[in-house]
């Protein structure tokens, strides 16, 4: 692989940048491979580059309908955070922020991990007990989090009202390493470093059937051709169900649009992310200025990446009145992810009923965050043929058992 | 901001009124399914890219619940119609055909 | 220099100056100006600086589609940073500043980025700065962070107010120009009601600049004679400074209104956010002209050549002195014909076509002006401004044949429509090679509820460029818009226009087209971002193929005018770049708003007191009196104690619960849901609803009830009373009531619709009050009446009705304190007189209203169970030691299933049991049991956790309840509990039931 560093940088700025590589090599399928996996968003190739790196797997096509990191990688709200109550689910995205902390290094692209620090404010009696309760779980999961006083929450983030009129903030759940990325950048990042194991990343490749003997899964057909696998991942978000219909069973999901929007750039005012739940908004503000802000979920199935303005309305009014200063700002920009909600708002990484089939999916509103935990999750779960500890808990079976993992409990709905 | 007609008080409600429900003439399991008939009827959904069969509250209206025939990649409707019955009527099912020719329902095999 | 032309400008009113700030300096405008107008008057050309490099920025364009001319705006609570020049129509006492340099706009530090920028290309970030690991938070991002944004964070409270209005109409066209004009015309002939909205502050768009006879007169006859007719019409409405600004589903759209932000005052709303929904839109938004890509082109004083006749004939502003106008088509030469007639100097029209021979040219060569076909710009010479330009042949590397001195350079690559709102809710394009750009495709329209088009697009925004087809154009698609609305439109004849016939365009992505390196890197795409022909080609190369990789990984059009004038151009660069066709490569997705608009225009009149409803009780104006500690609950606001004097609330909470256990205490209950269920079939309908059975429940008679959702878990409880043979009334929690109405609903209405049940929420429609302790009963036989409250005639859990005092009541003898305890409702109009009626009465008792603290201790000290603390959405009533609650005779309710399945039967879930520290200290909220060891993945295993944790005062010690593996048969056994920052807290295992257990002090 081609180092990234200042002085590739340097010694390409001196001969007119004609000698950088191909990030990622464009290469048409192969006639079978050990490992096929289908969906190159964040999830789909951590899941390859895990089976390279961690399970020496490296014959492995990732097959993308559209372009790599083309869907809900690239369209969210980029906050990273682990301050989950429930184990399995502390557990998943305390690996994949620790992963964060240095992918930089290990992809050799710098994916702009920033732990500037994830702060739920509590704004109701109840929501403070919630959230002492996850500061207390989080405490024996090895989760660094504390509950804080609204006074520090104003030293954190000094454009915060905390003496609103209707929700005064009463304190907050703080995650100082918890933080944002650059979305993009972690897809590209482990696109490259597949590519470099010589795993093949074919785009603009549409998989339109699955082949199957006696129950075990042989092969895609796509929109390339047939291309035969021994195993099969399924990491394909808000389109899971229509995979799953091709593999011949029915998952526990529904496609609903989330909505996002940014601000017009402005001077760094805000060091933290925020995260208000019983006003339904979230705010931070990239590296470029603008102040990305997040909002609640269609409650209806959908397929069109654009959502009910509604939503956008309910999230600016409720932030408008937490960080008043933000009234004089312009929305820039909005838009809408498809994504994949479970019965209890956790996500799934399962084998199937197809054997050597397996799916990744139903990571809802919180997906960004997981990436690596989950890649490594699922990665382990496909080398192995069955599900290791991080995964364990997220089988599809729980449905069945009535063993859900429901984080709306700790008041901390959103993502 | 979609806009749906409540068969109840003959409104053309916005979607500020109106609550969703999902999937509709979903079969109840109760006391006596299988654990797999149960799991089905809780949690399966079709989540179709196409017509989709929901339920709908006109909940800030007239508090009626009522089904709808959607097109989830074009947000078209079909039609609305009573919660009163457990699967689409004949015109809707007629008013689907006729703009989708080639379209599966799974009552009418 | 930029200057005020002695005679000119359309807009202005020239007997109005107006004094207004440009970084502290005093300046000069007319009443009529644009911010930017009015800066170009002055001789003001650099106005800020660009987000990367620094670079020096002018003015480049005269509307919405500005990069550069961004300015904070105003001060203090009416500072608004990134404010465009260009729609920044000017008002006395203005003051802008420039944004993104330090220190000074002339003398910028940040300008050495320019000089590294071959060390800084697109995506330079993404390869450096990952050693040492430590950097990028402590040294690396905050410097990059130094230079985020552009304008300032404001640090004040918004002083003023925003609105939103909603709409209905059959035919909203957007866009005041003459395509809008004409079907609006049209539309509005048909009787339909038509809304007409323009973004500026005046009618008729470019025709007044681009000089145009309709109906054989000048435009400005046939402008005032439609804008008339249509102020006639009743059925239309016409609105300047109302923005389209997103297309949504099913009509929807949101239009942005500035109504002050010409003329800031207080009293008035700045911006009005209209929602309208509209049967059929039209767009007739117009066009873009587009850049060239040459060497220097972001250079202050290279500007798009209409906006060049836009300064001229709007705002009798000239750009400079000596004009070189750079072009591949035939519309600039209007521009310098313009010029020319002004008798400003034309230096040479620089056209890349190899001819030149249409009317307008041939016209241009006639005036005298020099052109020069085939031929190119090399390079704009100049460090801070135009000095002159390098000419070159089109076709080669760039060898310099000549050059020219000048002051500006009038440059035009063409038109792009607007086909931003088509494209929002799903409308797609088609290349159009002929003109190359992108426009509507009619036969691929964004598809409403019917399955039908319902926006279509008209004039310039459908492609059209000619004065004679688009009037054509639009009268047809407003009759057609009219029609789809379902009316009647007067088909007549389209008013007709001249316009000369232009030779065709010839695409030009970069000039010259052979250009090395070293020119490519200095060729603005973006000229805010910085992005420039080289950063896209480098994206190519690096595999950024798909166009929304190299948006994302150049930052291409992700500026503030979201490439309204960089997109096409950086397309036509990757295409060329992949080999591949520029439709192949297609657009990034178009996303609402238009232009940006304001966070507060979006939340509107929502803001402090009207942030969200307040729901109050009848006697909410007497606890905020009466000084109440508030706690919100739902939409409620219910006091949480009533602090006295100097007390903590803390103080008081202990206050009211000693007051009630030993005298009598007041709770205002009237936010506990009150929900009738009242119909032949209303018991076997709650008999499904509630765990327990309700169907036998006699005449008279209260029963504590449990809900659970069908799949299992625990969502509501409280008491049911059995009002007549047919109907009972259930108490819901607070949180709960509309929930539960709605849930009832959604059962009796879409499962078992054939049971004949009517409910009604009544919460609203009583006030209920808990006379609660030793005395209550003597507090209520003071007030006299008709109802016998001894314990033989109205014994614990049973109810009755009649008179207390003055008063109709209905009176429930429940208990969640364990104390002695009658709940009264009475008519809401007479709850705050009740509630007054019973302080007096109590008064010799010692009576005191306690808060939702003191009654959350006094249920814990009893061991009830609250939902929210005890429940948390995966608990079940079996964990809660609630089985008595649950029927084994009934076949069916909901949740009964769900409870069989394995999970649900597992002993090994947690249990309720009671908790008391070892030294009498209160346990932490939400602190954990530990158990010995860790799981697979490491983390610390756990067997149970605190629900509900007080310290009490009737105790004198902390108590709480919880949930702890096989806890019941654990009695006596010492836990430890986390306690974060300190050694485990011990507690031991004991009864949930703290206080009074067997039950005397509630049944006398």
């Amino acid at each position: 692989m081609q180092r990234y560093s200042v002085f590739a940088v340097a010694r390409e700025a001196m001969r007119q940048h004609t000698g950088w590589h191909r990030a990622w090599a464009s290469r048409a399928p192969r006639k079978s491979y050990d490992v096929i996996i289908v969906g190159a968003g964040g999830h789909g190739l951590a899941t390859a580059y895990y089976l390279g790196k961690n399970h020496g797997l490296t014959n492995v096509a990732v097959i993308e309908k559209g372009w790599l990191g083309g869907g809900n990688t690239g369209r969210n709200t980029t906050i990273i955070r682990s301050n989950y109550l429930q184990d399995p689910s502390a557990a998943i995205y305390e690996k994949a922020r620790s992963l964060y902390e240095t992918i930089s290094q290990d992809l050799n692209y710098n994916v702009m991990f920033s732990p500037r620090g994830v702060m739920m404010l509590a704004q109701t009696e109840h929501e403070i007990r919630g959230y002492q309760r996850t500061a207390h779980a989080n405490s024996l999961q090895g989760v660094q989090t504390e509950f804080i006083s609204p006074q520090r929450v104003k030293e954190l983030c000094p454009i915060i009202e905390i003496r609103g009129p209707r929700y005064p903030v009463l304190g907050a759940l703080w995650q100082a390493r918890g933080g944002t990325a650059r979305h993009d950048a972690v897809a590209w990042g482990y696109a490259r470093a597949c590519s470099d194991m010589g795993m093949d990343i074919i785009q603009q490749c549409e998989v339109t059937g699955v082949r199957s003997e006696n129950g075990q899964v042989t092969g895609v057909e796509t929109t390339k051709g047939a291309i035969g696998c021994n195993k099969l991942g399924i990491v394909v978000a808000g389109h899971s169900g229509v995979l799953a219909e091709m593999a011949g069973f029915r998952l526990p999901i529904e496609s609903v649009a989330l909505q996002a929007l940014v601000s017009e750039p402005i001077k760094p005012c805000m060091d933290v992310v925020v995260m208000a739940n019983t006003v339904h908004g979230y705010m931070s503000q990239s590296d470029k200025g603008e102040m990305v802000i997040g909002g609640g979920a269609d409650g209806y199935n959908n397929y069109t990446q654009r959502g009910s303005f509604l939503h956008i309305e309910e999230t600016v009014r409720a932030l408008v009145e937490t960080f008043p200063i933000i009234s004089r700002l312009k929305m820039l920009r909005q838009w809408g992810g498809i994504v994949d909600m479970t019965g209890d708002r956790s996500p799934i990484i399962s084998p199937t009923p197809l054997g050597n089939c397996f799916i990744n999916c139903g990571w809802g509103t919180g997906g960004f965050k997981a990436i690596p935990g989950s890649g490594w999750a699922t990665a382990e779960m496909i080398a192995r043929g069955t599900p290791g500890p991080l995964a364990a808990a997220f089988g599809l079976e729980r449905f069945r058992e009535g063993r859900f993992i429901d984080e709306s409990v700790a008041a901390g709905v959103a993502h | 901001m979609l806009i749906l007609h409540c068969p109840y008080c003959g409104v053309d409600a916005d979607e500020t009124e109106l609550a969703p429900g999902g999937e509709a003439h979903l079969k109840r399991f109760g006391p006596g399914s299988s654990d797999a008939e149960f799991e089905a009827y809780l949690f399966q959904r079709e989540n179709p890219k196409g017509v989709h069969f929901e339920r709908w509250r006109h909940a800030n209206g007239c508090g009626k619940w009522f089904h709808a025939a959607r097109c989830t990649t074009t947000n078209e409707v079909f039609g609305t119609y009573s919660a009163q019955v457990t699967e689409p009527p004949r015109d809707i099912h007629d008013k689907i055909t006729g703009k989708r020719p080639g379209w599966l329902s799974r009552w009418l095999s | 220099m930029s200057a005020r032309l002695p005679k000119g400008g359309r807009f202005l009113n020239r007997s109005q100056p107006i004094e207004f700030s440009f970084n502290g300096k005093q300046l000069q405008g007319f009443e009529g100006d644009t911010l930017a107008s009015a800066l170009m008057a002055n001789g003001q050309q650099l106005v800020g600086r660009s987000f990367k490099y620094h670079r020096p920025r002018g003015v480049v364009a005269s509307g919405a589609e500005e990069p550069n001319a961004l300015v904070n705006l105003g001060t203090g609570r009416r500072l608004e940073p990134n404010q465009r020049a260009t729609t920044t129509e000017l008002f006395e006492g203005l003051e802008a500043t420039s944004q993104n340099h330090w220190p000074s706009l002339e003398f910028d530090v940040g300008a050495i980025n320019a000089r590294l920028s071959r060390f800084l290309p697109a995506g330079f970030y993404y390869k450096m700065f990952m050693w040492p690991r430590a950097f990028w938070k402590h040294v690396y991002e905050p410097f990059i962070r130094q230079s985020a944004g552009l304008g300032k964070a404001p640090n004040a409270r918004d002083a003023d107010t925003y609105e939103h209005f909603n709409i209905t109409v059959d035919v909203l066209v957007i866009g005041g120009g003459i395509a809008g004009l004409e079907a609006a015309r049209v539309a509005g002939s048909s009787g339909a009601q038509v809304l007409l909205i323009e973004q500026t502050a005046q009618w008729g768009g470019r025709a007044n600049v681009d000089a145009t006879l309709i109906d054989g007169a000048d435009e400005e006859h046939w402008i005032e004679a439609t804008v008339d007719a249509l102020e006639d019409m009743d059925n239309v409405r016409l609105r300047t400074r109302v923005m389209g600004a997103g297309v949504y589903d099913h009509g929807y759209v949101l239009a942005y209104e500035r109504l002050c932000d010409h003329d800031p005052q207080d009293g008035l709303p700045r911006h009005r956010l209209w929602k309208i929904r509209a049967r059929q839109i039209v767009t007739a938004t117009g066009a873009i002209e587009r850049p060239l890509s040459f060497a220097g082109n972001d250079l202050p004083g290279v500007l798009l050549a209409s906006a060049q006749r836009d300064y001229l004939i709007n705002y009798g502003v000239s750009a400079g002195d000596r004009t070189v106008i750079v072009t591949n088509n035939d519309d600039a030469y209007r521009t310098a014909l313009m010029l020319h007639n002004l008798g400003l100097e034309v230096k040479a029209v620089i056209d890349a076509r190899a001819e030149a021979n249409g009317p307008l040219p041939v016209a241009a060569r006639e005036a005298g002006i020099r052109v020069e076909t085939g031929k190119a710009i090399a390079k704009v010479k100049g460090v801070a401004r135009v000095e002159g330009v390098a000419i070159c042949a089109q076709v080669g590397e760039g060898a310099v044949l000549d050059e020219i001195a000048c002051d500006v350079v009038a440059m035009s690559g063409g038109w792009s429509p607007v086909v931003h709102l088509w494209s929002h809710c799903g409308g797609k394009l088609v290349w159009d090679d002929a003109q190359a750009h992108f426009r509507p495709d009619p036969g691929k329209a964004p598809i409403g509820a019917d399955g039908h088009a319902f926006v279509h697009t008209t004039g310039a925004a459908s492609g059209l460029l000619k004065s004679d087809e688009i009037l054509q154009n639009a009268h047809d698609a407003g009759a057609d818009a009219a029609k789809a609305a379902g009316h009647k439109p007067k088909r007549g004849k389209a008013p007709t226009a001249a316009s000369p016939d232009e030779a065709p365009i010839e695409p030009v992505w970069m000039m010259p087209q052979g250009a090395g390196h070293e020119l490519r890197s200095k060729m603005w795409l973006d000229f805010q971002n910085d992005v420039k022909v080289s950063d896209v080609q480098l994206a190519a190369q690096e595999g950024f193929e798909s166009v929304e990789h190299t948006k994302r990984y150049t930052t291409l059009g992700m500026a503030t005018d979201q490439g309204k004038l960089s997109n096409i151009n950086g397309l036509a660069i990757l295409s060329k770049s992949l080999g591949a066709d520029i439709p192949a490569v297609g657009t990034t997705t178009f996303r609402p708003p238009y232009t940006p608009i304001s966070m507060g225009a979006i939340a509107g009149e929502a803001r402090g007191k009207l942030f969200q409803p307040l729901r109050r009780t009848p006697m909410h104006d007497w606890h905020e009196a009466n000084g109440a500690h508030w706690e919100p609950v739902g939409h409620w606001r219910r006091p949480y104690a009533f602090p006295r004097g100097s007390e903590t609330v803390e103080q008081a909470v202990q206050r009211e619960v000693k007051n009630t256990r030993e005298a009598v205490g007041l709770l205002d209950a009237s936010t506990l849901g009150k929900i009738l269920v009242k119909g032949p079939d209303a018991g076997a309908f709650l008999d499904l609803l509630y765990t327990n059975m309700v169907s036998t429940l006699p005449l008279g008679r209260c029963r504590y009830g449990l809900m659970c959702s069908e799949n299992g878990f625990l969502i509501d409880d409280g008491v049911i009373v059995r009002l007549s043979e047919d109907s009972w009334l259930c108490h819901t929690t607070t949180g709960g009531a509309d929930r539960i109405h709605g849930h009832m609903e959604e059962w009796l209405q879409t499962e078992w619709w054939d049971m004949q049940v009517h409910t009604a929420n009544l919460t609203e429609q009583y006030a209920q009050i808990a006379v609660v302790g030793p005395d209550a009963r003597n507090v209520l036989e003071a007030l006299g009446g008709d109802i016998d409250l001894d314990a033989e005639t109205l014994p614990f859990m049973h109810w009755t009705e009649g008179r207390i005092g003055d008063f109709d009541a209905r009176v429930f003898r429940i208990s969640f304190s364990g104390e002695l305890s009658y709940e009264v409702a009475v008519p809401a109009s007479q709850g705050l007189a009740f509630w007054n009626a019973l302080l007096k009465a109590g008064e010799v008792f010692g009576v005191m209203p306690y808060g939702t603290e003191a009654l959350h201790i006094m249920r814990a000290e009893k061991g009830f169970i609250m939902i929210g603390d005890e429940t948390d959405g995966t608990v079940i009533p079996q964990d809660l030691g609630l089985h008595w609650a649950i029927s084994k005779k009934k076949a069916d309710f909901l949740s009964k299933r769900a409870q069989e399945r394995d999970h649900m039967t597992d002993p090994d879930r947690w249990q309720l049991v009671g908790l008391e520290t070892v030294d009498g200290s209160v346990l932490p909220d939400g602190a954990y049991a530990l158990a010995e060891g860790r799981n697979e993945n490491g983390q610390r295993n756990t067997q149970g956790r605190v629900t509900s944790t007080y310290h009490s005062p009737t105790l004198g010690r902390g108590i709480a309840m919880g949930l702890v593996l096989h806890g019941p048969e654990r009695m006596g056994e010492v836990l430890k509990f986390t306690n974060i920052g300190g050694a485990p807290i011990e507690a031991r295992i004991v009864s949930p039931v703290f206080y009074d257990p067997e039950g005397k002090k509630q049944n006398v």
